[in-house]
């Protein structure tokens, strides 16, 4: 069997794998939420008295509702159990994949969409696996693992190309570091993203909204409160802002050699640009008073939404310097 | 209360800013900068109203506004086609949409990124960014020197806090704290630490106190990366002001020498100087290029090199080589590998025999097997002829159908073919007007035709000498095919200075975003337990600006540094309560982060 072959394999077993653990975190949120039903009050009870007796409000307040529940509801959590070590072999697979199809295609395996998709999905999910193993983030799981299953199989039915070695203008150390920076930036983003989500379902909740108050959106009781959501969202964000704006300076530093100006206006600039933009409102955002918490937090899914179309539609409807995707025979190549 | 000793844009919602050291972070609804509403402007005056303006333009609301601007404003220009790209795009848009591409070119959509109001938006939001920024590195390098803050009266309010009893005296706990805050280094303190004392107060008896601040480096990170962007902006537009770009097609075995008249094409900024323009020459020796012959990627551009002599002006010689990652600097200027493709040495006798066009005629590549398009331009030399006009294709690798249709199957020159069509007539060649010589306009032209009325199509191979038809004369191709490069060269004398104010604006986000600034206060005292034994009592509160998980743990470092810890003994049922709700507090905080 050929390497470029297994690999494909390997990656169909990670979208599997991920698929059961999407399953499996799915269940797990149904049944405690189910829990939560008759936990309500009570979770709710010990911070309210935490914040009158004005010893620690904050810490109290902070800390995430669901993690009072935590250690009792441990023993049942047999779903999140098989949900987590899914989610490794998913993702350990699809690590094997990506490896394999570099060296199948004698370099390194970002260079296309496809390889695109799958480094990109597998740092979404190695930064959820990272963050689990420092604290309970299993609510984001469901998430986390249904975007990446969803990026997978679109990468595998849809941007695939065969394993083969890159134009001219690729060949660079830079493709390394740019394209590499950029892919954990949009991993990070990725999970910020359903921080930022979850956090927006759970405020509305909160707040009363009626379609979230369905017996359906039960499991929102069970992520952290908006606060701690929030919190969670900035962090990832600042590192993936930080990774954005290197990806951005790699890349001016690369097209000054490869193609003379370090910034063009290219479609691709003008999206990582904005991307760019969108981000630092966000931050500033977070810091002014009215726009702090909810707006803040559209910042995010607004952001989010640009790094998939930079990364789908700028490489498929605009022609632009930055269309690699390798779907179509672009006259590009040659010169 | 100091409103104005330490300087914040308006609107900016900091509880560390706002917190004071004698009283925990306010309420948002507390603070003292709400905006003056707008039904005060009439009372304010021309000069209030100045202020008001400037006040509103450096506040963190409009700054915020101006960034949602400027990334909406950012999008068209990748939807519409940009002169400055691709200046034929833009004519064909215009083309196919007169009315509405008519509005849009008037309202600079075409030149998005020079239009006005891009423009308006960018220079707003620096205006507002040097309002903003000014100010708060004044108030900053003022408070690079301040002390930390007294310690509160009460630590009730803070978002971390943690207490303990100890056997240590309150003068070593004191110590032991500020040791462990201010660090291993004596020159390079984490923390910036005092220590103090209090009277009796509140009930308690004399205390000792520490204050300690850390992450003063936050806020300068902060104002770094938004001075390097000024500085970002003012390199830019200065290598706008001073570059020059030259492009020039050169074949092999030929050269050009860097002055505006040998490129085909020249642009320079307002400010450029004719004396930048290195006199330096070179030669282009040779091309070569791979491409993938695999199944999988058949035909796919492998590898481009041209290979080079360059003529420094004092005439020192050296072989250098072009690629397309790596461009050739000469004396500050760089030397990019653009484009390639062939430039066949096309000759053509007329009706009467004399020689009327004899030259390299670049074809521009249409695809990847490097099917070029190319056009000769034949002057009326002999008494009573006519200007012939050749249009057609030169096919690397030819492929010859039945049905008399060429193309190429590889873009190396295997088997080169010349696919021609004559026309003939006026080609404007004497009218003086400048033309495009990669086009024909054949509308006016006559072609020449074969029995059946179809456009004849004349096959040249390398060496084949080939008659023209309706005794236009003949073509000849060259046994050798040369290739030809596209070389740009750019001279930016702004590029060491756009990369430092890059890498610096990266590396002050990178300090402002990742660098705690906490503040840390500790008192301890002294009293008698029932048996008349001295206990000590510590009590310790965070604060952090922003969003801080690691506060928590911080305090409870500090506390743990306080020695003689492990000697608490729940004597007091009623102190048991509220010592032993914070360790396990503590630790589950611990474990979360």
């Amino acid at each position: 069997m050929q390497i470029a072959e297994l690999s494909v394999l390997l990656v169909w077993g990670a979208a599997t794998a991920l698929t059961i653990a999407l399953v499996a975190f799915a269940i797990d949120l149904g049944r405690r939420t189910e829990e939560r039903v008759d936990a309500r009050a009570e979770t709710r009870t010990p911070a309210a008295v935490g914040a009158a007796s004005g010893q620690t409000p904050a810490p109290a307040s902070t800390r995430p509702a669901g993690e009072a529940g935590v250690d009792a509801a441990a023993p049942r959590r047999r779903a999140a159990g098989i949900a987590m070590s899914t989610t490794w072999l998913g993702t350990a697979l699809l690590l094997v994949g990506i490896v394999l199809r570099g060296i199948a295609a004698g370099r390194t395996p970002w260079a296309n969409m496809y390889e695109f998709t799958l480094v990109g999905s597998f740092m979404a999910l190695a930064v959820f696996l990272g963050m689990s193993l420092r604290k309970d983030v299993r609510y984001l799981g469901a998430f986390v693992t249904g975007l990446t299953v969803l990026f997978v199989a679109l990468g595998l039915n849809v941007f695939y190309v065969a394993a083969t070695g890159v134009q001219p203008a690729l060949q660079n150390y830079w493709l390394v570091l740019h394209v590499g920076v950029a892919i954990c930036a949009t991993g990070i983003f990725t999970v910020a993203f359903v921080a930022s989500v979850l956090q927006l379902l759970r405020d509305s909740r909160d707040g009363g909204a009626p379609y979230l108050l369905r017996p359906g959106f039960r499991w929102l009781d069970r992520v952290p409160t908006p606060t701690s959501l929030e919190g969670l969202s900035f962090r990832l964000n600042a590192v993936g802002f930080v990774l954005w704006t290197f990806t951005i300076i790699g890349g001016a530093i690369w097209a000054e050699h490869a193609w003379g100006r370090y910034w063009g206006w290219d479609p691709k600039e003008v999206w990582s640009f904005v991307i760019w933009v969108v981000y630092a409102a966000y931050l500033h955002a977070r810091t002014t008073r009215g726009w702090d918490g909810r707006r803040a937090a559209w910042f995010v899914i607004v952001g989010y939404l640009c790094v998939l179309f930079n990364f789908t539609g700028v490489n498929l409807i605009f022609n632009g310097k930055h269309s690699y995707s390798g779907l179509e025979t672009d006259a590009t190549g040659g010169a | 209360m100091s409103e104005k000793a330490t300087y914040r844009p308006e609107g900016i919602n900091d509880a560390f800013v706002e917190g004071r050291a004698d009283d925990a972070p306010a309420a948002p609804e507390a603070g003292p900068g709400k905006p003056p509403g707008g039904a005060n402007l009439p009372t304010l005056g021309w000069r209030g109203t100045l202020r008001w303006t400037w006040r509103q333009l450096t506040s963190m609301r409009v700054a915020l506004m101006l960034l949602m601007l400027l990334a909406v404003a950012a999008v068209p220009g990748s939807v519409l086609p940009q002169r400055s790209q691709d200046a034929a795009a833009v004519l064909e848009y215009l083309g196919d949409h007169p009315t509405l591409g008519e509005w849009l070119d008037r309202f600079g959509f075409f030149e998005v990124y020079s239009s006005v109001w891009f423009s308006a938006i960018y220079i707003l939001l620096f205006v507002s960014l040097v309002g903003c920024i000014v100010p708060r590195t004044v108030a900053h390098a003022r408070a690079l020197r301040n002390r930390p803050p007294r310690t509160p009266v009460r630590f009730g309010r803070f978002p971390a806090t943690a207490q303990a009893r100890t056997t240590a005296s309150p003068d070593e706990v004191v110590e032991a704290v500020a040791g462990h805050l201010r660090g291993p280094l004596r020159r390079l303190p984490t923390f910036r630490v005092d220590v103090g004392a209090e009277e009796p107060r509140l009930g308690r008896p004399a205390t000792r106190t520490v204050a300690a601040e850390r992450g003063y480096l936050r806020e300068t990170g902060n104002l770094v990366f938004h001075l390097a962007l000024l500085g970002l902006l003012v390199s830019v537009a200065l290598g706008q002001l001073l570059h020059y770009r030259g492009q020039a097609i050169v074949t092999e075995g030929r050269g050009f020498a860097n002055a505006v008249v040998d490129y085909d094409t020249f642009d320079k900024g307002a400010w450029f100087q004719p004396s930048s323009l290195s006199p330096f020459s070179m030669t282009l020796d040779a091309f070569d290029s791979e491409f993938a012959s695999d199944t999988v990627a058949f035909a796919q551009a492998r590898d481009f090199t041209a290979h080079v002599t360059v003529t420094e002006p004092d005439g020192g010689q050296q072989a250098d080589q072009i690629k397309v990652n790596s461009p050739l600097t000469v004396d500050g200027a760089k030397i990019y590998l653009q484009g390639n493709g062939f430039a066949p040495e096309i000759t053509v006798e007329d009706g009467a025999g004399e020689l009327a066009f004899s030259g390299r005629v670049p074809f521009l590549p249409e695809d990847t097997m490097y099917t070029s398009r190319g056009v000769v331009k034949v002057p009326d030399v002999s008494e009573g002829q006519e200007q012939v006009g050749l249009v057609g294709y030169f096919l690397p690798t030819a492929v010859v159908e039945e049905d008399g249709s060429a193309r190429s199957v590889f873009p190396q020159p295997q088997n080169p073919l010349l696919v021609l069509e004559v026309y003939r007539g006026d080609l404007g060649l004497d009218d003086g007007v400048p033309q495009n010589v990669y086009r024909l306009d054949t509308a006016s032209l006559t072609p020449s035709v074969d029995e059946d009325g179809q456009t004849t199509k004349l096959l040249v191979r390398p060496g084949e000498t080939v008659e023209l038809p309706d005794g236009l004369g003949s073509v000849t191709l060259d046994e050798d095919v040369p290739r030809y490069v596209a070389l740009d060269l750019r001279y930016d004398p702004s590029l060491a200075w756009v990369l430092t104010f890059s890498l610096l604006a990266l590396a002050g986000l990178a300090v402002s975003l990742f660098t705690p600034r906490r503040r840390v206060w500790v008192r301890s005292w002294e009293t008698a337990d029932e048996d008349g034994r001295a206990v000590t009592h510590v009590e310790l509160a965070g604060l952090a600006r922003g969003d801080d998980a690691g506060l928590q743990r911080e305090v409870d470092k500090a506390l743990a540094a306080v020695p003689g810890l492990d000697d608490v003994t729940p004597a007091d049922p009623g102190a048991v309560d509220t010592s032993d709700d914070d360790p396990a507090d503590h630790q589950r905080t611990a474990t979360e982060d």
